[in-house]
């Protein structure tokens, strides 16, 4: 089916369901229950979810095939994001000429950034990376400002010329939309007392990470996509089989870079602002941290990692001590007193270093991220049949 | 005139002269093996061959084409491929995967953006694959990880993908060098069958004076940068210049 | 001309924190082969060891004091420090108006051990693996120390003050015959650069001269070849790292006065401090430092209102510049051997 075996077409399937079932499966709890703060089925946070997907199936692209590490493909986000929400103020909100632009600009910034880097390998093609994307920063909060806004960043204004658009009515505020239905509107549906939101965005968001997708699974699956892992496997012995590297790691940034750009022109269609912050070099190592928890050079595994990244970023954040205390009361006080204090340091604002902390257990124990750990779990249990498990890349670069 | 011309050439790395005035003519559809002291200059004279190095003098021709200046994927185009001292092949892909990847050089060119179709629905690149991996009598492995191999199957899968692209010459790098004697006698034994079987001139550096003498018709004997003699098999063994300089201490090396 | 030696005075002191950092870094991956991405943290480590010294001298217990009043016109409650209970008070003031050179004393063991449990708990295992998961865990390793950091110090900017008595500013100008007040420089500036330089100065002399440097000289030129030798090369090695270690966390103590310190100031300088590496040449020792005072004082200069007047930015971006323009010209950068982290 559309060109993919069974196990790639199944995976895309489940995919879908999950992505289109997201608002009930990421509320299980009831409103106004003690756990309904683990809700994560509201519209700004599952925007967030499918939005760094995309940004991290593309990175996953070059780094998970063919082993090159960038520090800087934040800067592609950024420079996605600029090109979108310059298309909403001169020509119109709808986000779709946005999405467009954001990947075409980000391709060609990334085609420049990756004929230069490239030129070297290992940590020195990191360190090039990074100095790009460091540049691009710098030069979008100081010397670009009229072209960037600077500190303040852009935002659409009600007196932007927006030449396709009509005028707006008195005290309208201009709102990004997709031919007439607006990013921001929802639909809530409550039964008994949960309450589901489906919002526009999400779905458009959500649509758009789905072919992003199944353009990874056709590229993993593809002569070019066996050409990039030869890459990452031996580069020498290609060159000597007489294929050359360079253009297909070119190529390699260069899609890693749209999807980047995709990433950065939908986050500015679901909440039509943009800072230069987005292009820093901590957030290049946010992508970086997310392939890699999910599973690098799997399929599902950056999305995984990205999901993971973005509830602990969200949800973690929000736990603060009166809440631990509320959880642990059926302890004794002294221990209830001990096991917040234990606890406390790795929620809330220490999530961080819950994060840093699992990032290095997966690099130390997990390689393959949560996508081996998935695998570990099921090979224990048996619970698979044998024809379904895939041991780690053997013929096909895991699930 | 040889499918193989080198002229004149000369390689020096600072202080040290490589390479001192090396002709060499490899002649169509026979065996050459390249033979020497270590630090002879034998792998400076083959990294010369492949555009690994650019020599400082003179020229090296392959089929009347110069090959200098030449990126190593464009000489493996033209019809050389090379075995590497150990074997180089794509650990991470499994053993069909790497047998793909010569078929697809040789088919489609040094680069072809092929994304969008699934590599294993290309049944020409497949099934040509398939039928290396049967010739090489390792089809049984076809879906196994390349790097969980032993050595001697590493070396098979190499020269396989070697010949994938149906070079026109086979260049190999000491390619029995660490190998137990049994590995070594089946490399021998694939080299003899290949050399029947195809229209194919291979070129062989090797220390193991057991392996040249089973397979070479030509042997060049190089001596500190430059060749000292070239002859058949049979005037080398008795050649005194050569048992001077090379198989007196030949016994040990083996 | 004062303009120009102004600009290089400015760079010094940026440039030695450069080159201290970039001089640990490439110890680290010269003699371990590690790419040490949490090299900065250590830098930050070192910094808040100021911070927790100064803490602890200012340790306090509350008197009454009866001799003052309140506004109330009850007697004041002072807090008086006990180092001055313990050495008097105008020693015990002395003691905590010099609490940040004091650290250099506090901060050498307690990074010299960071460095030692870091290389042989975690750095140790990574030594087979490739780079880029060296890259990957040590930078795990850094969100987790700067965040721990954060924890127990709060994210804001915390100010050490450096001693009194450097507190001023020294008047080059004068001193050198221009007019007064043309090249002022902080003495405090001043006395980092002395600093950076004694500390290069020792590091570069322990290597020289000494048999240990020499073991770890040779074993960084070939490991293998010194380990058949029967040296114990590992034992040598996870000192370096200690050594290493201390280096950045001296760098970050005496940092303190010039910049407070925050939790993430070690990734700020991390980044930049790779660049200085790479632009240095991964694994030069004296590429490091020379390519770390050139960054420096590059940056300053491109600092200067006429050179931004006519290149608006050029100071944001002059070190990535300079690093992009080096790799691909010097692939090796300034001093780099051959064959250093190409694969």
């Amino acid at each position: 089916m559309f060109g993919l075996d069974k196990k790639d077409f199944r995976l895309l399937l489940l995919v879908t369901v999950l992505v289109a079932l997201a608002p009930f499966i990421l509320n299980p709890f009831p409103e106004g229950s003690g756990m309904a703060q683990f809700n994560a089925g509201y519209p700004d946070l599952m925007q967030r979810f499918v939005i760094f997907g995309i940004f991290a199936i593309g990175f996953n692209i070059l780094f998970g095939l063919t082993g090159y590490l960038s520090f800087g493909h934040a800067a592609f986000l950024g420079v996605g994001s600029y090109a979108a929400i310059w298309m909403m103020k001169l020509l119109t909100m709808n986000v779709v000429p946005a999405i467009i632009v954001s990947v075409i600009v980000a391709g060609v910034f990334s085609l420049a950034v990756g004929w230069i880097s490239l030129r070297r390998s290992g940590i020195y093609f990191s360190i090039l990376t990074l100095a790009f994307a460091q540049m691009s920063y710098s030069l979008a909060y100081s010397v670009l400002t009229p072209i960037t806004g600077g500190e303040t960043g852009l935002q659409p204004k009600v007196n932007d010329p927006r030449i396709l658009d009509g005028s707006l009515a008195d005290g309208a505020t201009p709102k990004a939309n997709l031919f007439g239905l607006e990013m921001g509107s929802s639909i809530e549906w409550s039964v008994g007392s949960w309450l589901f939101t489906f919002n526009a965005g999400y779905y458009v968001a959500a649509i758009v990470m789905l072919l992003a997708f199944y353009m990874s699974i056709r590229i993993f699956r593809s002569p070019f996509g066996m050409m990039l892992r030869a890459v990452k496997s031996n580069q020498q012995r290609l060159n000597y089989t007489g294929l050359n590297a360079k253009p297909y790691t070119l190529a390699a940034f260069v899609i890693s870079g749209m999807y980047a750009g995709l990433a950065g022109g939908l986050m500015v269609a679901m909440d039509t602002q943009v800072g230069a912050e987005r292009m820093f070099w901590t957030a290049s190592g946010e992508v970086v941290l997310m392939s890699i928890l999910g599973g690098v050079g799997t399929l599902i595994g950056p999305v995984l990692g990205a999901g993971a990244i973005k509830y602990m970023e969200n949800i973690l954040s929000k736990i603060n001590s009166d809440i631990l205390h509320t959880w642990f009361a059926f302890l004794p006080d002294g221990l209830e007193d001990f096991v917040v204090t234990l606890i406390y340091p790795f929620i809330g604002k220490g999530w961080h270093l819950t994060l840093g902390l699992i990032f290095m257990l997966v690099v130390i124990f997990l390689p393959g991220g949560l996508v081996e750990g998935g695998q570990r779990i099921a090979r224990l249990f048996g619970r698979k049949k044998k024809s379904t498990d895939t041991p780690d890349g053997k013929t096909t670069p895991a699930e | 005139m040889g499918i193989l011309e080198v002229k004149n050439v000369g390689k020096r790395f600072g202080g040290l002269q490589a390479l001192g005035d090396v002709n060499l003519s490899v002649a169509e559809n026979t065996v050459h093996a390249i033979i020497g002291p270590n630090g002879a200059g034998k792998s400076t004279l083959l990294n010369c061959l492949v555009g690994k190095l650019i020599p400082d003098t003179g020229s090296v021709m392959f089929d009347g084409q110069s090959v200098l200046g030449r990126k190593p994927y464009e000489i493996n185009q033209m019809g050389i491929s090379r075995v590497f001292q150990t074997p180089e092949i794509f650990g991470d892909l499994s053993v069909l995967e790497n047998m793909m990847i010569p078929c697809f050089a040789k088919r489609d060119g040094a680069f072809t953006p092929n994304a969008f179709i699934s590599m294993m629905k290309d049944r020409e690149i497949v099934e040509r694959a398939e039928e290396m991996l049967v010739e090489m009598d390792m089809a049984d492995a076809r879906n196994d990880n390349a790097a969980t191999m032993s050595r001697g199957n590493k070396r098979r899968l190499e020269i396989g993908m070697c010949l994938a692209q149906e070079p026109r010459l086979l260049l190999l790098d000491e390619p029995t060098a660490g190998m137990a004697r049994a590995d070594t006698n089946n490399t021998i034994d694939l080299l003899k069958q290949i050399k029947d079987e195809r229209d194919i001139t291979i070129s062989i550096i090797e220390h193991d004076m057991h392996v040249v003498f089973s397979l070479a018709e030509r042997i060049t004997v190089l001596a500190q940068g430059t060749p000292l003699v070239e002859d058949t098999p049979d005037n080398i063994k008795g050649h005194p210049k050569v048992r001077e300089a090379y198989l007196g201490e030949s016994q040990d090396a083996a | 001309m004062e303009a120009i030696i102004l600009q290089i005075l400015n760079g010094l002191d940026k440039g030695s924190a450069y080159a201290l950092i970039a001089l640990g870094l490439t110890l680290i991956f010269g003699t371990l082969g590690v790419v040490n991405f949490a090299h900065g943290a250590l830098f930050m480590i070192g910094a808040f060891c100021a911070v927790t010294l100064s803490r602890i001298l200012t340790l306090s217990h509350t008197v009454v004091d009866e001799t003052q009043k309140d506004f109330l016109g009850n007697p004041l409650k002072v807090d008086v420090p006990y180092v001055m209970d313990w050495f008097g008070e105008s020693t015990g003031a002395a003691i905590i108006d010099w609490a940040v050179p004091l650290s250099i004393l506090f901060a050498i063991p307690v990074m010299i051990a960071i460095g030692v449990i870091m290389e042989r708990g975690l750095i140790k295992h990574f030594y087979k693996r490739p780079h880029a998961d060296q890259i990957l865990v040590t930078f795990g390793l850094a969100i987790v120390l700067q965040e721990i950091i954060k924890y127990y110090y709060g994210a804001n900017p915390i100010p050490t003050p450096a001693p009194a008595a450097f507190k001023g500013s020294f008047d080059f100008g004068a001193m050198m015959g221009f007019d007064p007040n043309t090249i002022i420089y902080p003495y405090w500036r001043i006395i980092y650069f002395a600093f950076a330089a004694v500390i290069i100065g020792a590091v570069f002399a322990f290597l020289q001269f000494t048999t240990f440097g020499m073991v770890v000289r040779a074993g960084m030129a070939d490991r293998e070849t010194v380990q058949l030798l029967g040296i114990n090369i590992d034992r040598r090695f996870t000192l370096m790292f200690g050594i290493a270690a201390a280096v950045a966390g001296l760098a970050g103590v005496m940092y303190t006065p010039i910049n407070s310190p925050n939790y993430h100031m070690g990734m700020d300088f991390l980044v930049l401090s790779f660049v200085v590496v790479v632009v240095g040449g991964m694994g030069s020792l004296p590429g490091a430092v020379a390519a770390g005072f050139l960054l420096g004082i590059l940056e300053s200069f491109a600092s200067m209102r006429e050179v931004l007047a006519v290149l608006p930015g050029l100071n944001q971006i002059i070190i990535y510049l300079v690093a992009i323009i080096i790799l691909l010209t010097r692939p090796r950068g300034l001093m780099g051997r051959k064959g250093v982290m190409e694969d």
